[in-house]
């Protein structure tokens, strides 16, 4: 089963690497008001329920892919 | 001096440390026994204190120090944290610390996103823990950074609590990276875990510059030498 997992620095938490994409973004001639960098992390499971899945990703996700003090995270599971 | 017993120091080594031989150099020409311990080590010696160092534990792949708290070693340093023993995180030391929550709080990448190498003035919050006995509260302290994530990040109710608590112990004279409230070191709730992003391994011999590490390194020797006397 596949899953995605999108981390995002969490509002109001500075986000320096999306100040310099959209500077630089802004530098192209785009005209972007902000711009937040996050990280997605795609993964592979073993056979289980989507729901199992699910609950088994939030533990990664508390456990490891996100910091939960400065980030947060979107689960996906694709339906198979 | 040299008649006094010499406290044993381990310093851990992950794969992608950098600083560890500079610190059991500090350490050792402090007065301590130190030396290297390697991270695949499925437990702690014994020992009367610990020290992570610098450097770019497995590659700071996800998160700074994010994967380093995997270590094996690391569930014996945990343990010995746990217990009241001695542990100091240098820079990459001091975010596997956060990372593996023995101290509160997390690094982030410097806000100008620039590396920052250079000597910087620390401000004494607290003398009174074991890692910083040798200093007066106000005193200032020189010693080296050098860190692209070291922006100390706390939110607003973590925040309340440290100062609450007086967990801060360091602060930036003037602020190189971003850290909420100037914050350049904290020490665990309990005083027994410190971290900090500047270099005191660096700082400790006049012949190479700023000798301010000393006063902390030599802190902890002296604190490790007391709970060596002092068996459990």
């Amino acid at each position: 089963m596949k899953a995605t997992v999108l981390v995002r620095p969490k509002p109001g938490i500075l986000d320096p690497q999306g100040e310099a994409v959209q500077s630089s973004l802004r530098h192209l001639g785009f005209a972007v008001e902000e711009a937040r960098v996050g990280r997605v992390v795609d993964l592979e499971l073993e056979g289980r329920s989507p729901e199992d899945a699910r609950a088994e990703l939030e533990r990664m996700c508390e456990q490891l892919l996100a910091n939960p003090l400065i980030e947060s995270y979107e689960i996906s599971v694709a339906d198979a | 001096m040299s008649e006094q017993p010499r406290p044993r120091i381990a310093v851990v080594v992950f794969p992608g440390s950098n600083d560890d031989g500079d610190a059991v150099l500090a350490f050792e020409s402090l007065g301590a026994e130190a030396f290297p311990v390697w991270h695949a080590e499925p437990e702690l010696p014994s020992v009367d204190a610990v020290a992570l160092p610098g450097g770019f534990s497995y590659g700071d792949y996800l998160r700074c120090g994010a994967i380093a708290r995997f270590a094996p070693v690391m569930s014996g340093v945990t343990r010995f944290a746990g217990e009241g023993g001695l542990v100091l995180g240098i820079c990459n030391g001091f975010q596997v610390l956060c990372e593996a929550g023995l101290l509160p709080g997390t690094l982030r990448p410097n806000a100008s996103l620039s590396f920052v190498c250079r000597d910087v003035e620390l401000a004494v919050e607290r003398a009174d823990t074991p890692f910083m006995t040798r200093c007066e509260p106000g005193q200032l302290l020189t010693m080296p950074i050098k860190h692209g994530e070291g922006c100390y990040f706390a939110d607003d109710e973590l925040l309340g609590e440290l100062e609450a608590n007086g967990q801060v112990v360091l602060r930036y004279a003037q602020n190189p990276n971003g850290s909420v409230d100037d914050i350049a070191g904290v020490v665990s709730r309990d005083g027994n875990v410190f971290g900090l992003m500047p270099h005191p391994e660096h700082a400790v011999d006049p012949l190479l510059g700023p000798t301010g590490g000393a006063l902390v390194l030599g802190s902890l020797v002296d604190a490790a030498r007391e709970r060596a006397l002092t068996p459990a």
